[in-house]
C-alpha cells in the first residue's frame, strides 16, 4: 500500500489554500468504547511524523455510555494550548452529533457514521460518510468486541484523508497495545479497513494535511500525573498515602507501577516504600504528617474536595512544623463541581488552608517537565522548611498527554533540612525544638528513635514554647507566631524564581500553571493582530519573590490570566505583596475547559480598546 | 545540711531509672481514672525495660489525649487533632518500623469523631497499642454523653442516655485487630499484665479501659463510675505475664489455665475464673460480649488474641530497616532507570 501517495486534491480544493500541520481535530465518541486508544494512536502517529501535537481529553464523570470528546491539535509552531475552533470533526456519537455539527465554523470537515445522515444538517461543511458498522463486521468476527474495535476505523480514514503515514499508524498502534498481540492485530485490521475504504470511496475536499516535520525527534509523550509520579520516585518518596479522587488517582496508580519496578530491593525483594490507600483524605494527610514527623519523605495526591478535608491536619502540620508534600490536581469546584473538568480554583484557599494564621508554600508547574522537577523541589523545601508544601497541578496538566523533552536526571542530593542526630545533641548544650538559632525562623528537629536523653520533644497542636512545652502565655504565643512568619520570609527566598520575558513593554501579563500555554500563543496573536507588545512573568511559586513585585511596579498595567472566576491569584498577589489591585486587570476563564489563546487575546484586546476609548473621551471631554 | 547517703535509683534491665519512664505532672483531676492508666503504663514499660528511645506516643484531643505528656518523658510524642490519632500513628509506623507506637485516645475521640480512623486502624492491624480511656463522657467540654455511654446511664444533670452504646472491643474483634482486651483503671494487676502483654504483640492492640471521670460521670446512675465497676466487673480470667527474657516454668493445676505465646516469646497465662473461655476464638469473644451486655456485666480480660495474623507492615513487605533511615542511594533509582522510562515514552 502506497501510504505516501499524493492525492489529486488541488483540483477539488478549488481556491482554498492547503493547511499543513496547523489545525485541530475533534473526535466525539461515547466513553467506554475504546475511543481513548484510537485517539492516542492518531495523536502518536502525528507525533511520530515529527509534527508538534497535543491532545486534550474532555470526558464525563462516568464509566461508560456518556459523551466524550478528544481534541488533537497539530501545530507546526509548537503551540500546545487548546485551540478553540475545531477544523476537523470525527462524529461518532449520535447523542451529540447534532450539536457538534452545528457548532462548527463554515468550511470545517466532518467524518461521520453514515447512518446518522449528518450531511443534511448543513451545506457549508465538507462531509465524509463512513459506514462503520459495515466495515467493522468483516475485520472483527466476534460481535461483542466490535464496539471496541470500531473506533480504530476512523484512524485509518483520517490517516488516508490527512496523509498520515500508515506505517506510523501501525507503529503507534502496536506501541499502544504493547504485549496484547491479538488485540493489536484486530485493531490494526480495523484501521486498514478504514484506510482502504477512504482510499476507494472518499474524495479529498478539505484543505487539511499532515506532512512530515522534524520537530519531535527525541521527545516523549506523557501526562502530568505520570510526570509527577516519576518526580516523586526520583525524589525518594517512601511513604505515599491517598484516597481515590478524579483527577489525581492516576498519579498514585502510576507511581505504584513505577515503584514496583524500580524501588524493590534486588536482593531481598522487599519494598523501599509503603503506599497506603487511606479511608479518606483526613487520614491520608494525617499519615503523611506522621511519616514526615518520623523522618520519611511522605506525600499524598488529591483534588479540591480532598484539600478541603485536609484543612485541619494541614494547620497542625504548619504549627507543629512537620514536612509533607501534597499534590493538588485541581478540578472545577466549588463542591463536587465538574469533577472531570479543569480549573485553577484552589489557589487562594490552599495558600491559607486551615483556621488561625496559616500560610503554605505552593509550587505551580506549567508543564510535565516542570512538574517532574518540582516534585523534587517540593520534598526538599518541605524538609528544609519543616512544613507542608503544595504542588498545584490541575486536570489539564495531570490527565492530558503532553509532548516534552526527556526529563533530566536530578543531580542534586536530597536536602533533608535541620535534623539533629544523637551525636549532634552531644555538641548542642541547649537544644529547644522551636528555638530560632539561625535567625531564619527555621528551628532544629530530632526524629523519633534518636537514642539520646535530650532528643525527645512533644509535638502538639496546642500552644507551645521554644522547648515544645505547653503554654498559654501571650508572649510565648506571639514569639512563636512571629518566628513562623519569619520562616515564611525565608521560604520566599528559597522558592523557584518566576520566569520573565521582558521586551520593555508597557503592558505586562502574569500567568501560572497551565495558563502559560495559552498566554504564550496569545502574545503572538496580540503582536500580529493589535501590534501590542507585552512583557510576561510566569509565577512558579508562592510566596512570591521580589521580582514579582518589581514586575507589577514596572508596568503600566498587568493582566493576570487565570482559570477561575474570582481572580484568586490577583488577590493573593495583593495580599502577599501588600500592594493594591488597581494596576492588575484580570483575564478569567472558568468554563471547565482548558484555557485557549483566543480567549486571552480577545479579553486583552477588548480591555485595551475600552481603555483607549476612555482616554479619548477624557481628552476630548465628551 | 543533709549527709544522708543516697541510695542509687533502682535500674531496670536496660539500666534505666524509673524517672525517665515518668513524664510531666498530670493536670487531670485528682482521682481521675486516666492517672491510674498512666501509672500502669509507666510501671509496665519500666519493669519490662522497654527502650524509651524507640517508643513513640500519640493522642488525639480530650482529657485522655493529654496523658502522653505524663509518661515516658524521653520518648517522642505527637498530640494531634481530634479523632485522628490513628492516622498519625500509622504514618509513623510506616516510616519507622522499629518504633513501638502507643496511642492514647478517649471514648469521644475514638467512638464519635474518630470512628472512621479507629475502625480502619483495626482493619490494618498496624503494630500500635491503642488505649481507649473510656469514661462515657466528654470531660474537657464538661460532661456531655459520648457514644460509649450505656442505655439508661444518667448524667449529673439528670439526662438519660437512650441510644445504643458502641462497643469498641466488639468492633475491633470483628474488624481484624489481633489483640483485644478490656480492663478497668481500678484493676491494677489486670491492667498491668495486659499492658505488658501488649508490648509483646506485633499487631494492633486494642485496650479499652473503663476509666471513671470523677468530675462528670462518677455519680449514682452512671454505668462508668467506680462504684458501678466494682459491682459489675466480671473478669474472664486471672492474668499472668511472663516476659521472654524470664525462663520461668510455673506449674498450674491441669485444666485450670491456658498459656498463650506472644510474638517475642513472652507468655500470657490465663487462669480460669469460672469461665471456660478461649481467647483465640472470634465467635466466643463476640458471644461473651453480647451476653455480658445483656446481664449488665462488664467483661474484662484478654478477649481476643491472634498471633498468626499478618500485620500491615508484613503485608506491605517493606525492607527490614526503617524507611525513614534509608540513604539516598536506596531511595533514588539510578540514571539508567530514568533513561529506560524515557525511552518507553518516546
Amino acid at each position: 500500500m502506497a501510504s505516501t501517495e499524493v492525492l489529486p486534491q488541488e483540483t477539488i480544493l478549488g481556491e482554498r489554500e492547503r493547511v499543513v500541520n496547523d489545525f485541530s481535530i475533534q473526535v466525539a465518541t461515547v466513553n467506554g468504547s475504546g475511543s481513548q486508544t484510537a485517539n492516542m494512536v492518531l495523536l502518536r502517529a502525528i507525533f511520530q511524523m515529527g509534527v508538534p501535537v497535543s491532545g486534550k481529553n474532555l470526558f464525563p464523570s462516568n464509566i461508560a455510555g456518556l459523551p466524550t470528546w478528544f481534541t488533537i491539535r497539530a501545530s507546526k509552531h509548537g503551540y500546545i494550548a487548546r485551540k478553540k475552533e475545531t477544523d476537523f470533526l470525527v462524529a461518532m456519537n449520535p447523542e451529540t452529533a447534532r450539536d457538534d455539527i452545528l457548532s462548527l465554523a463554515p468550511g470545517a470537515a466532518v467524518v461521520y457514521d453514515e447512518p446518522l445522515k449528518l450531511d443534511q444538517l448543513r451545506d457549508d461543511l465538507i462531509f465524509y460518510p463512513v459506514p462503520f458498522d459495515k466495515l467493522v463486521a468483516p475485520c472483527c468476527p466476534e460481535a461483542k468486541l466490535r464496539k471496541l474495535v470500531r473506533n480504530m476505523i476512523y484512524d485509518g480514514v483520517m490517516a488516508r484523508l490527512l496523509g498520515i503515514d500508515l506505517a506510523q499508524v501501525e507503529t503507534a498502534l502496536r506501541k499502544q497495545f504493547k504485549k496484547k498481540v491479538k488485540a493489536a492485530e484486530l485493531n490494526w485490521n480495523a484501521a486498514l479497513a478504514g484506510y482502504t475504504f477512504a482510499e476507494e470511496n472518499l474524495e479529498k475536499r478539505d484543505p487539511y494535511f499532515i506532512e512530515p516535520m522534524n520537530e519531535t525527534a527525541g521527545k516523549i509523550i506523557i501526562d502530568g500525573n505520570a510526570a509527577a509520579a516519576l518526580g516523586a520516585m526520583f525524589a525518594g518518596v517512601s511513604v505515599v498515602t491517598w484516597y481515590p479522587i478524579t483527577p489525581s488517582s492516576s498519579l498514585v496508580e502510576t507511581l505504584i507501577d513505577y515503584m514496583k519496578r524500580y524501588r524493590v530491593d534486588k536482593e531481598t525483594g522487599k519494598a523501599t516504600f509503603a503506599i497506603v490507600q487511606a479511608e479518606d483524605e483526613l487520614a491520608s494527610v494525617g499519615m503523611v504528617l506522621g511519616a514526615g514527623w518520623a523522618g520519611a519523605r511522605a506525600m499524598t495526591a488529591t483534588s479540591g474536595p480532598g484539600i478541603s478535608l485536609m484543612s485541619e491536619f494541614v494547620g497542625l502540620g504548619y504549627y507543629v512544623e512537620v514536612p509533607g508534600v501534597i499534590v493538588d490536581v485541581q478540578r472545577a469546584g466549588p463542591s463536587t463541581g465538574l469533577p472531570t473538568r479543569t480549573m485553577q480554583g484552589d489557589v487562594l484557599s490552599t495558600a491559607t488552608l486551615s483556621h488561625g494564621d496559616t500560610k503554605h508554600p505552593m509550587l505551580f508547574p506549567s508543564s510535565v517537565g516542570e512538574v517532574f522537577q518540582m516534585m523534587g523541589q517540593a520534598f526538599d523545601l518541605a524538609e528544609q522548611l519543616q512544613t507542608p508544601v503544595f504542588v498545584m497541578s490541575d486536570l489539564d496538566l495531570g490527565m492530558n498527554n503532553w509532548m516534552s523533552d526527556p526529563f533530566l536526571y536530578p543531580e542534586k542530593p536530597f536536602q533533608r533540612g535541620k535534623v539533629l542526630t544523637a551525636e549532634d545533641l552531644e555538641r548542642v548544650k541547649d537544644w529547644g525544638r522551636y528555638r530560632d538559632v539561625d535567625g531564619d525562623g527555621i528551628p532544629y528537629r530530632t526524629l523519633p528513635g534518636t537514642p539520646h536523653r535530650r532528643a525527645a520533644w512533644f509535638a502538639r497542636g496546642s500552644g507551645h514554647d521554644e522547648y515544645a512545652r505547653y503554654t498559654e502565655r501571650p508572649i510565648d504565643y506571639v514569639r512563636n507566631m512571629d518566628r513562623l512568619a519569619r520562616k515564611f520570609e525565608t521560604a520566599r527566598k528559597m522558592m523557584p524564581a518566576p520566569e520573565i520575558d521582558t521586551r520593555l513593554a508597557d503592558i505586562g501579563i502574569i500567568a501560572y500553571g497551565t495558563s502559560h500555554w495559552a498566554v504564550e500563543e496569545s502574545r503572538e496573536q496580540l503582536r500580529a493582530e493589535s501590534r501590542l507588545e507585552t512583557d510576561y512573568l510566569r509565577i512558579r511559586a508562592f510566596p512570591f519573590s521580589s521580582e514579582v513585585e518589581d514586575f507589577i511596579r514596572c508596568h503600566r498595567r498587568v493582566y493576570v490570566v487565570e482559570q477561575n472566576r474570582d481572580a484568586q491569584m490577583r488577590d493573593l498577589l495583593a495580599l502577599d505583596l501588600g500592594i493594591g489591585t488597581e494596576k492588575m486587570r484580570s483575564v478569567l476563564h472558568y468554563n471547565g475547559l482548558p484555557i485557549d489563546a483566543r480567549t486571552v487575546t480577545a479579553s486583552i484586546q477588548q480591555q485595551e480598546e475600552s481603555i483607549r476609548a476612555a482616554t479619548v473621551r477624557e481628552r476630548t471631554g465628551t | 545540711m543533709s549527709t544522708t547517703p543516697q541510695t542509687p535509683p533502682k535500674l531496670n534491665r536496660i539500666g534505666m531509672e524509673l524517672a525517665v519512664y515518668r513524664g510531666a505532672r498530670t493536670t487531670l483531676c485528682a482521682g481521675c481514672g486516666h492517672n491510674a492508666v498512666t501509672e500502669r503504663i509507666i510501671e509496665a514499660f519500666f519493669e519490662l525495660g522497654v527502650e524509651p528511645y524507640q517508643v513513640a506516643k500519640f493522642s488525639g484531643i480530650g482529657c485522655s489525649s493529654k496523658t502522653p505528656a505524663y509518661f515516658l518523658q524521653i520518648s517522642h510524642g505527637f498530640n494531634g487533632v481530634h479523632g485522628r490519632m490513628p492516622a498519625l500513628a500509622t504514618g509513623a509506623a510506616l516510616a519507622n518500623r522499629n518504633l513501638r507506637c502507643v496511642g492514647v485516645s478517649g471514648d469521644g475521640d475514638t467512638a464519635s469523631i474518630g470512628m472512621g480512623q479507629f475502625i480502619h486502624m483495626m482493619r490494618r492491624n498496624i503494630p500500635v497499642i491503642y488505649i481507649i480511656e473510656n469514661n462515657g463522657v466528654y470531660g474537657l467540654t464538661k460532661g456531655q454523653f459520648s457514644a460509649t455511654a450505656d442505655i439508661g446511664s444518667k448524667l449529673k444533670t439528670g439526662v438519660v442516655n437512650d441510644l445504643t452504646p458502641i462497643d469498641c472491643c466488639a468492633l475491633a474483634i470483628q474488624l481484624g485487630a489481633s489483640f483485644v482486651a478490656r480492663s478497668s483503671s481500678g484493676d491494677k494487676r489486670q491492667l498491668l499484665a495486659l499492658l505488658k502483654a501488649a508490648t509483646a504483640h506485633r499487631g494492633t492492640v486494642l485496650l479499652d479501659v473503663i476509666s471513671p471521670c470523677v468530675a462528670f460521670n462518677d455519680h449514682e446512675g452512671s454505668t462508668k463510675s467506680y462504684a458501678y465497676m466494682k459491682d459489675h466487673e466480671e473478669p474472664l480470667h486471672d492474668l499472668d505475664f511472663i516476659p521472654h527474657y524470664q525462663d520461668i516454668t510455673v506449674d498450674y493445676e491441669p485444666g485450670s489455665s491456658v498459656e498463650v505465646r506472644m510474638h517475642d516469646g513472652s507468655r500470657v497465662v490465663l487462669k480460669k475464673l469460672g469461665h471456660d473461655y478461649d481467647p483465640t476464638s472470634k465467635c466466643a469473644a463476640l458471644e461473651a460480649l453480647v451476653k455480658a451486655e445483656e446481664k449488665q456485666e462488664v467483661l474484662t480480660g484478654l478477649l481476643y488474641l491472634n498471633t498468626a495474623q499478618k500485620n500491615f507492615l508484613e503485608l506491605l513487605d517493606t525492607v527490614s530497616e526503617p524507611l525513614a533511615s534509608l540513604p539516598q542511594e536506596r531511595l533514588r533509582p539510578p540514571r539508567a532507570a530514568l533513561d529506560e522510562i524515557m525511552e518507553e515514552l518516546r
